[in-house]
């Protein structure tokens, strides 16, 4: 395996701050994730990581702090920007297009580099054609890589949970993202179907050169796949560093495990 | 001065009996998250059925008190009223439960063309009469403030009040009674209510029993005033902007928007008419309602709507 | 036995990706589609073209529009009687105060009028969904109901508010005759049809669908919902827009605004439950449906009537109607969302294993 080169920090979250009416969600978060690298989130159920990839997206907007991306800042994220910008998101509840099939439901996610207009669309023939089979064999290889090929026309909506997940994985990666936000993309497989998972994660990530951001409650498979992690709790972060440098913090014990340990 | 005067009360009269209609689509939204398109089929149906009891019963029983006769087809209504919810919950709702909003919207549009159809084939599509014995004749009043006085309809008033009556009725039901509180959790969540035992089905029957309460009440009022005919449904039709005004969830915002709604069409079809060719009340509440939909959704007095992802 | 796959190999996404990608499929729409050119004119009296093809060719067509929006866009709209009349009478104005406008530009102009209107009051759906929305469509039907009715200059200042149209021709062919009005509309529906079955399963398809089935979702990986939905309100509208200008024009020769009101759009909705929601096919089946049934209630319910002994009247009859599509409403919702088409799809798995069970 090859050492992967970490690169410079692509992306900086400074001082968010997010509520919901009276409920704090997230408070004052500061990290970065450096290009290439494998950033894990981690936390308690109701920490803020969800709500964290949510602000980053634009799906929410934090009253307090910004997001830096390749050194522009913004206060809050458009989603259709976000996912101009090349950072794709896969949904801790799924989020597919349920009444559409495999196939299609990643070719959405090459819409944003279909050009051609409307009119072109509608005759079908010449550069509309011909960019359909382009993004058609890409969506293929997105299909073989995660080794759904005989699933690819059936409605999402009819596939098991595990299965729906990949689906999931390869609409982000249709985008040909330069940073993935993963929430929660091994939440109820069992072994072997985590160690499928792990390994499209690492593969992504090695031959694509794909930052992920991962949240995870697995602690076998963030120790060994991330090259660091912040933990937050309630909202507040409060462990940032190598899986082993976490795993030895204080605070990071007492909060999983509780105090009196 | 009088003029206006007059045409506003004219207006609020009028308003009063959107209210009405509004009343039940508020109810069964609050109390299932259903949006009861088949209202003003309901208030056709029953009126219908109050209508033509009232004259089959004196010739089947040779009641001669139009009084009694009144009473009788109003209790015989309210029975086939509950009836007809009770149907429509067994054949349609039940199946219908946990799907997605359009689908019961379209559901209860069915459930609206099936009562509009059966109500006419049952009772017949002619004009009848509803007299349930409201004076008619009206009063002047402020006659000392006002030269000549203001008309007001006696009829009116009349409507006005028992309308009060029924809202108030209502929302101490909702807000103090037990089944009204299992009501609004039902509105909130279906498959929340059902876990924590609540008889969804149950449930539902009462609502739509007491919306086809309401239904009759309106369907009385509106015909005794105007008559039962085939136009009750479009009438429904415009009482779907009273409810976008109010705020689905309300109570009150039903009958302040319904106030609104009435008083906005008589005024703007008086002063703005004569500008635009006449003809406004077509659509003056859509408009308003669109304005509302697009700076304000909920309404008056509704909950704000909220899009978890 | 007669329908199967088997040995259609697929080598290539082009054939893949195919309209009609079974053979048997497209060989049975290509015979029906000549059947319709060449047989049907040969066969059919001027009753039949009038009363049966023709409205559900147009009814097709304007259904076609409404799945669009509806179906494969999720955006609920009770305003498709508008659109049909400003289609319908923006191709009017067009065709009369334009000396010498071809036909076939009036229509197409007719169409782009409803396309801008559609834009209009397809707004709110940026705004707000479901029921709201429905509400804003109805706003849309209602105003159209006032402006053609009030504003006399739609109307090229009719003095009874309804306008008509003749001497119409197309290439210099003269359209008089129903056979002539037939060839013109289902020529006009099989071009809109292969236009509106590309655009779905194109890119802009996806968007549509990804914006009905979790439009959060669609956001965050680049569509953006306001082009999304506006473009299905345009393209949905235009489709209808000529669908109205051709009910004007071909079916009913003059019309009132009475013509397009708000029964239109319930029935357009209607065709669009029963056909099938998302589903191109779906169209023609809910049109034919709803076209078909009133003739077939008109046949058969005084017989019925006589067998019991019960006099059937008119009013009896347009009264079962409205039972019968409001029990068929409801019915299709609970058993089958997805409408005959489904249940199409449905026969057509059975027989890929007939004769076997399975």
């Amino acid at each position: 395996m090859a050492t992967k080169q970490i690169g410079d920090v692509i992306l900086d979250v400074n001082n968010i701050s997010l509520s919901f009416g009276g409920v704090k969600a997230l408070t004052d978060i500061s990290f970065n994730v450096r290009e290439h690298e494998v950033r894990a989130i981690i936390g308690p159920n109701g920490a803020g990581k969800s709500s964290m990839l949510n602000c980053i997206n634009g799906v929410y907007t934090p009253q307090q702090g910004s997001i830096t991306f390749r050194g522009k800042a913004f206060s809050h994220m458009d989603s259709h920007q976000v996912a101009v910008m090349g950072i794709g998101r896969t949904f801790q509840n799924l989020a597919l297009f349920k009444g559409m099939s495999v196939i299609d439901n990643i070719m959405t996610g090459r819409n944003l580099k279909i050009k051609s207009n409307l009119l072109w669309q509608a005759l079908r023939i010449g550069p509309a054609q011909r960019e359909e089979e382009m993004h058609r064999e890409a969506v293929e290889h997105i299909i073989d890589f995660l080794e759904i090929q005989a699933h690819r026309k059936t409605p999402v909506g009819q596939l098991p949970y595990g299965l729906q997940k990949r689906v999931d994985l390869g609409r982000a990666l249709a985008m040909e993202p330069q940073v993935l936000l993963l929430d929660e993309p091994m939440a109820g497989m069992n072994v072997e179907e985590k160690q499928d998972m792990c390994r499209f994660v690492l593969d992504v990530n090695e031959e694509f050169g794909t930052t992920v951001v991962l949240i995870e409650h697995d602690m076998g498979v963030v120790m060994d796949i991330s090259d660091r992690v912040v933990v937050l709790d309630y909202g507040k972060k409060i462990g940032d560093g190598t899986p082993d440098e976490v795993r030895n913090n204080e605070e990071v014990i007492s909060a999983y495990l509780g105090t009196g340990h | 001065m009088a003029f206006f005067l007059e045409s506003l009360l004219g207006g609020l009269m009028a308003g009063m009996l959107y209210s009405l209609v509004a009343l039940g689509f508020v109810l069964i939204y609050k109390a299932s998250g259903v949006f009861n398109f088949a209202q003003g089929a309901m208030v056709l149906f029953a009126a219908l059925a109050m209508a033509r009891f009232a004259e089959w019963i004196p010739l089947w029983t040779g009641m001669t008190n139009p009084i009694a006769a009144n009473l009788a087809a109003f209790v015989i209504a309210g029975i086939i009223m509950f009836t007809v919810a009770w149907l429509i919950e067994r054949l349609a709702l039940r199946h219908l439960v946990n799907q997605e909003g359009t689908t019961l919207l379209m559901a209860t549009l069915g459930i609206s063309y099936f009562l509009d159809g059966l109500g006419q084939t049952i009772f017949g599509s002619d004009i009848y009469k509803i007299d349930v014995g409201m004076p008619k004749e009206p009063i002047m009043a402020f006659e000392t403030l006002f030269e000549g006085g203001i008309l007001i309809n006696k009829e009116d008033l009349y409507a006005a009040l028992i309308a009060a009556v029924l809202v108030t009725l209502l929302s101490v039901f909702f807000q103090k009674t037990a089944t009204g509180r299992a009501l609004r959790a039902v509105a909130d969540d279906h498959q929340a209510a059902q876990s924590i035992g609540i008889p969804l089905n149950r449930i539902w029957v009462i609502v739509w029993c007491v919306a086809g309460v309401v239904a009759l009440v309106a369907g009385m009022i509106w015909g005794s005033k105007l008559g039962v005919q085939f136009s009750l449904t479009t009438v429904a039709l415009r009482a779907l902007p009273v409810v976008i005004l109010g705020g689905l969830t309300s109570v009150p915002g039903a009958i302040i928007g319904g106030l609104i709604i009435g008083v906005g069409e008589k005024l703007s079809e008086i002063f703005l008419g004569p500008y635009v060719g006449g003809g406004i009340e077509i659509w003056f509440a859509y408009v308003l309602a669109l304005l509302f939909l697009l700076f304000r959704p909920q309404g008056l007095f509704g909950e704000k709507i909220i899009d978890r992802v | 036995m007669f329908y199967r796959e088997n040995g259609q190999f697929k080598t290539s996404y082009r054939t893949d990706q195919q309209i009609l990608p079974i053979t048997q499929d497209r060989w049975a729409i290509l015979l029906i589609i000549a059947a319709a050119f060449i047989v049907v004119p040969m066969l059919s009296s001027g009753y039949m073209f009038r009363a049966i093809f023709i409205p559900f060719l147009i009814m097709s067509l304007a259904a076609l529009g409404v799945n669009i929006l509806v179906g494969y866009c999720g955006q609920i709209s009770l305003g498709s009687g508008a659109f049909m009349a400003v289609g319908a009478y923006a191709a009017f104005n067009f065709f009369v105060r334009v000396p010498g406008m071809p036909l076939l530009v009036a229509l197409v102009l007719g169409g782009l009028c409803s396309s801008a209107f559609g834009i209009l009051f397809g707004l709110p759906s940026l705004r707000v969904k479901g029921l709201y929305l429905a509400v804003a469509t109805l706003a849309a039907q209602f105003f159209s109901d006032w402006m053609f009715l009030r504003i006399k200059w739609f109307t090229n200042d009719a003095p009874s508010g309804s306008v008509s149209v003749s001497g119409l021709q197309v290439l210099g062919m003269q359209i008089e005759s129903p056979t002539s009005k037939y060839l013109l509309c289902l020529s006009i529906l099989v071009v809109l049809a292969l236009l509106a079955k590309n655009l779905v399963r194109s890119a802009i398809g996806r968007e549509w669908m990804a914006i009905r089935d979790m439009d959060v979702a669609a956001a965050v990986i680049g569509i953006r919902p306001m082009y999304a939905k506006l473009s299905a309100f345009a393209i949905s509208s235009f489709i209808i827009g000529v669908a109205g200008a051709l009910w004007g024009f071909i079916y009913l020769g003059s019309w009132e605004p009475a013509a397009f009101s708000v029964d239109l759009s319930f029935k357009l909705l209607f065709m669009v439950i029963i056909g099938g929601m998302g589903s191109i096919m779906g169209a023609f089946f809910g049109a034919g449906f709803i076209v078909i049934l009133p003739i077939a209630l008109n046949q058969f319910l005084p017989l019925l009537g006589d067998m019991v002994g019960v006099q059937i009247s008119t009013a009896g009859i347009s009264h079962t109607e409205l039972i019968i599509f409001g029990a068929l409403i409801v019915w299709f919702l609970i058993v089958e969302p997805h409408g005959l088409a489904k249940l199409w799809s449905i026969g057509k798995q059975k027989l890929r294993l007939w004769p076997f069970p399975h």
